[in-house]
């Protein structure tokens, strides 16, 4: 009873030779096989590393390129040579230089002493495997690939494409089906020595050196004609990145690597001392036989992948800058615009803050000044109310701000009186709940008095402005949430469809709003907007109020919390 | 109710045509033509830098002593014997094998310190930086001859650079994985630390870590472009624009670096390292959502010395292309401003810098 390894270097000597050293030294042979392609120097280094440690063999040199054959010719010798040289090995773990055992040996041999008969290894038929590379599966066996997929990407593509064009295909040997899987597996010296001594293999053979990565299939497949018991997982934990790069593991992962419960991990950063020195070392405790569980550490690497394919929605900031056509997170969460309320209402802020208990910003936009909540000259992450850095950069602010405040709602004022420049954005993002009154921008003017030239240049200006950028709100490339009411419809009922913003705003809470803000007195607004149409100008936004005061809507009050 | 509209008042699209497309060349050609005079720039660049050479002394040359592969580091420096030995380091400590340094004239021995570091190989040069742009045609000649092949990682002596993971995984392994990708640029943000009070206040010991002062930064005030010729970001903010560039944002330093760059001599930084040609290089960001990863200067401008050093330079007019338009900003830095303020963020790592969305892990798990 006992365990061999195969390992294949090419690279970081010192490291396989003390993996080699680790091994053999507690009893398991090794066969190291070196690629062909370093140099003899390196060779003869790795020879002296291990020298004098018995149970140490090298195999015959392949070239290993990858996902060329050379690496399964490699394996084939490297096996031959173990089974030869060590009867007493009744399994063999392939592994590679930058593998690094991670639980104690005799944990290993005890593990696969109690699985004498079992196959450790991930084979999967092409239909079900999700991962390959290149989106070849079937296709693998059976199209030939006479062009090198690292080097020569577009020919390979090409002539995939010409393949399928003419409807190539090879066949494939009798009793044969294609399998697929990672390449570090664990064998029984039955299946192996099976393998090694098929009748048939010199056909096999001849067959897979044509098969695309065919040290992800050679084995996977052959295992299926010659074992009675296949355990289709990899007892070596591996994780690959989404272009199929293997993840390398440096000294952080330390405790990941301890919780993941597997016996050999792949790839280690060579000079990654400390995880070296602590799974090489003696005093590594021995655990309960627990089953290597891979996915136990597989939130890290997911959440990386997803960094690197999807990003943080809504950050911009020096190593993401979505194009402009992006429109997946433009900021990073909902948020609310007002335009019209708080000229309606005279404690809108502080009754909306209340409600939906949040801070509610005044005008962002403002000319003068970003109003934040509370009057603040400068708020979260350190953003400034200064008008000139704003205008500078409008959606940089805007997005910073959300961003800033992830977690908490942000709800502020807008109008025509404001500056314009965002709001392309703020249309064009889905996160953006956008509800307009639409006219009531008036309602300052008419209750500053004044000089009413000067009052009616400026509703010219105001209306022009409101009226542009409600097609902008309204336009066909629009994603954001937008409401619009006249104030004539608004100021009839304005509960209604407060509530309903509110509703969107806080889903869960049910919470009916205990009173109603104060909306300003209006008296007299309809004989405004008549004088206004005198003066020349036509207020089309407001809707229809009527000259008299009698019929307009007198401010009610919402029912109380609780009563219906 | 739809009001007709003027014109003029018709919705504006979004995402309007780059300008220049108005002018009628077809997209294609504009590229090439924009592609061919980046190509000459950068050639106007390296022979201007092959020009400037003559301006250099050699102190210490110890360039034969530079391993295949090493990672090197380049900076150009006046008076910064305070901040070399921190400087240095933290370098060193990083995984940079070999420095590449000139000199500008020091005054305060700082010839001598570096002079005597078994590491650092140490050029002099009495010639104007502003006119060398900003050192950038020194670094570009000693890159050219000593960085072909190796990454280069090119700072001033008052930045920090960290990235993630850095306490556990040297520059080695960060560049190992950035070859993996195919990436040969990584992109960092200038963070300006700060005091918290009046910056002439601070009490710190030459080769002391400048972060015990400096604890604070600006966290989320960042505005980002992007400046389409060169394909590079345009970053600007911060404690400087939010304090002394509040009325002329446009004017703000630039904070957008690429430090770390597998050097070669075809290569020329643009604007100190925040632009680079070939123009492939400036694509350090994602540009399809995805974060990619890069890092942080710790900024430590904001020492005490600050004070003294801004009426020297407001007299020197060696740090910008048009000095006089900074006159206000030196002026405020000479009344011993406290940068501070309630929303300051305090530094506590890497991490916590990246969960801000300053700097980013991306696929490097």
């Amino acid at each position: 009873m006992g365990v061999g390894f195969i390992m294949l270097c090419h690279t970081a000597f010192d490291r396989a030779a003390q993996v080699a050293r680790h091994w053999a030294e507690r009893g398991c042979p090794v066969v190291i096989h070196v690629d062909a392609r370093v140099h003899r120097h390196g060779f003869a280094r790795m020879q002296r590393l291990v020298a004098g440690v018995p149970g140490i063999r090298f195999s015959d040199r392949h070239r290993c390129q990858w996902g060329s054959w050379g690496l399964v010719a490699a394996t084939l010798s490297a096996a031959e040579v173990m089974l030869r040289d060590f009867p007493q090995v009744n399994h063999v773990y392939l592994a590679s230089g930058s593998c690094l055992p991670l639980r104690p040996v005799p944990e290993l041999v005890r593990y696969l002493a109690d699985r004498p008969r079992t196959d450790f290894i991930e084979s999967v038929t092409t239909e079900d495997v999700g991962w390959t590379v290149g989106g070849l599966d079937i296709e693998r066996f059976t199209l030939r690939f006479p062009f090198s997929w690292r080097r020569n990407r577009k020919l390979f593509d090409a002539s995939v494409r010409l393949q399928r064009r003419l409807g190539y295909s090879r066949r494939i040997p009798d009793g044969l089906v294609p399998h697929l899987g990672s390449q570090w597996w664990c064998l029984t010296r039955q299946t192996l020595q099976a393998i090694l001594e098929d009748p048939r293999r010199a056909e096999f053979d001849r067959y897979f050196r044509s098969v695309w990565i065919p040290d992800e299939s050679y084995f996977q497949t052959l295992v299926r004609l010659h074992s009675h018991h296949v355990e289709s997982r990899s007892l070596t934990l591996s994780k690959f990145d989404f272009q199929g790069k293997p993840h390398l593991f440096y000294d952080d992962h330390l405790q990941l690597l301890r919780r993941s419960d597997c016996f050999v991990a792949r790839k280690i950063w060579p000079q990654a001392g400390r995880l070296y020195r602590s799974f090489l070392s003696d005093k590594l405790a021995e655990k309960s036989p627990a089953e290597p569980n891979p996915a136990r550490i597989d939130r890290l690497f997911s959440k990386a992948t997803e960094r690197r394919t999807r990003g943080r929605a809504g950050l911009y900031m020096q190593s993401r800058f979505p194009r402009d056509d992006w429109d997946h997170g433009r900021t990073a969460a909902p948020y609310s615009v007002f335009a019209g309320f708080s000229d309606l209402f005279e404690n809108f802020e502080p009754w909306l803050g209340k409600l939906v208990g949040t801070r509610v910003h005044g005008h962002l936009f403002a000319p003068d000044r970003a109003q934040f909540a509370g009057g603040e000259t400068v708020y979260d992450g350190a953003l400034s109310d200064s008008a000139a850095l704003r205008d500078y950069n409008p959606r940089s602010f805007l997005t910073n701000l959300i961003w800033n405040t992830r977690g908490e709602r942000q709800c502020f004022q807008f109008g025509p009186a404001d500056v314009q420049d965002i709001l392309p954005f703020i249309a064009a993002d889905p996160h953006a709940q956008v509800s307009v009154v639409s006219g009531a921008w008036a309602v300052p003017l008419y209750r500053s008095g004044g000089d009413f030239t000067t009052i009616r240049r400026e509703a010219a200006r105001l209306q022009k402005l409101e009226t542009w950028y409600l097609s902008v709100l309204r336009a066909g490339w629009a994603k954001a949430r937008v409401r619009v009411w006249t104030m004539a419809d608004f100021v009839a009922d304005p509960m209604e469809p407060m509530q309903t913003i509110i509703d969107e705003i806080t889903p869960r809470a049910l919470r009916r709003p205990a009173e109603a803000p104060r909306l300003v007195d209006l008296t007299g607004f309809g004989r405004f907007l008549q004088q206004l149409r005198n003066q020349g100008m036509q207020p089309v936004l407001m809707g229809d109020f009527p000259l008299e005061d009698e019929p307009l809507a007198p401010p009610r009050r919402a029912r109380p919390a609780g009563t219906k | 109710m739809t009001p007709r509209l003027p014109r003029w008042l018709w919705p504006e699209v979004p995402h309007a045509e780059p300008a220049g497309a108005a002018r009628g060349v077809p997209p294609s050609v504009r590229r090439l033509v924009i592609a061919a005079r980046l190509r000459w720039r950068r050639r106007l660049l390296l022979l201007r830098a092959l020009r400037k050479r003559s301006e250099l002394c050699a102190i210490t040359d110890r360039t034969a002593a530079i391993e295949p592969g090493a990672i090197l580091g380049a900076a150009t420096v006046r008076n910064e014997a305070d901040r070399l030995p921190f400087f240095l380091s933290h370098m060193r400590r990083l995984g940079v094998r070999h420095f590449l340094i000139v000199d500008n004239a020091s005054t305060d021995g700082t010839r001598e310190l570096l002079a005597a570091q078994p590491d650092v190989s140490l050029w002099v040069t009495g010639g104007s930086y502003r006119r060398s742009r900003f050192g950038m045609d020194w670094l570009t000649w000693l890159l050219a001859r000593h960085g072909h092949g190796h990454w280069c990682l090119t700072l001033d002596a008052d930045e920090i650079f960290i990235y993630p993971h850095w306490e556990t995984r040297d520059l080695a392994a960060l560049t190992d994985w950035l070859d993996r990708q195919g990436r040969a640029s990584f992109g960092a943000l200038m963070l300006d630390m700060y005091p918290k009070g009046r910056l002439g206040a601070a009490q710190v010991a030459p080769g002391d870590d400048p972060l015990r002062v400096l604890e604070w930064f600006d966290a989320g005030n960042y505005g980002v472009q992007t400046q389409p010729r060169m394909g590079n970001l345009w970053i600007q903010g911060g404690v400087r624009a939010r304090r002394f560039f509040a009325d002329e944002p446009r004017k703000a330093p630039t904070l957008n670096k690429i430090p770390l760059v597998r050097w070669d001599r075809r290569f020329a930084y643009v604007n100190s390292t925040h632009g680079i040609l070939p123009p492939r290089l400036n694509r350090v960001y994602g540009e399809a959502g995805e974060d990619v990863t890069s890092g942080v200067l710790l900024h430590t401008k904001f020492l005490p010395g600050v004070v003294a050093r801004s009426h020297e330079e407001k007299t020197r007019r060696e740090h910008f292309a048009n000095s006089s338009r900074y006159d206000d900003y030196y002026d405020a830095l000479i009344a011993d401003p406290e940068l501070w303020c309630e929303r300051s963020t305090r530094y506590r790592g890497w991490r916590h810098l990246e969960a801000m969305g300053l700097m980013s892990r991306g696929g490097w798990a």
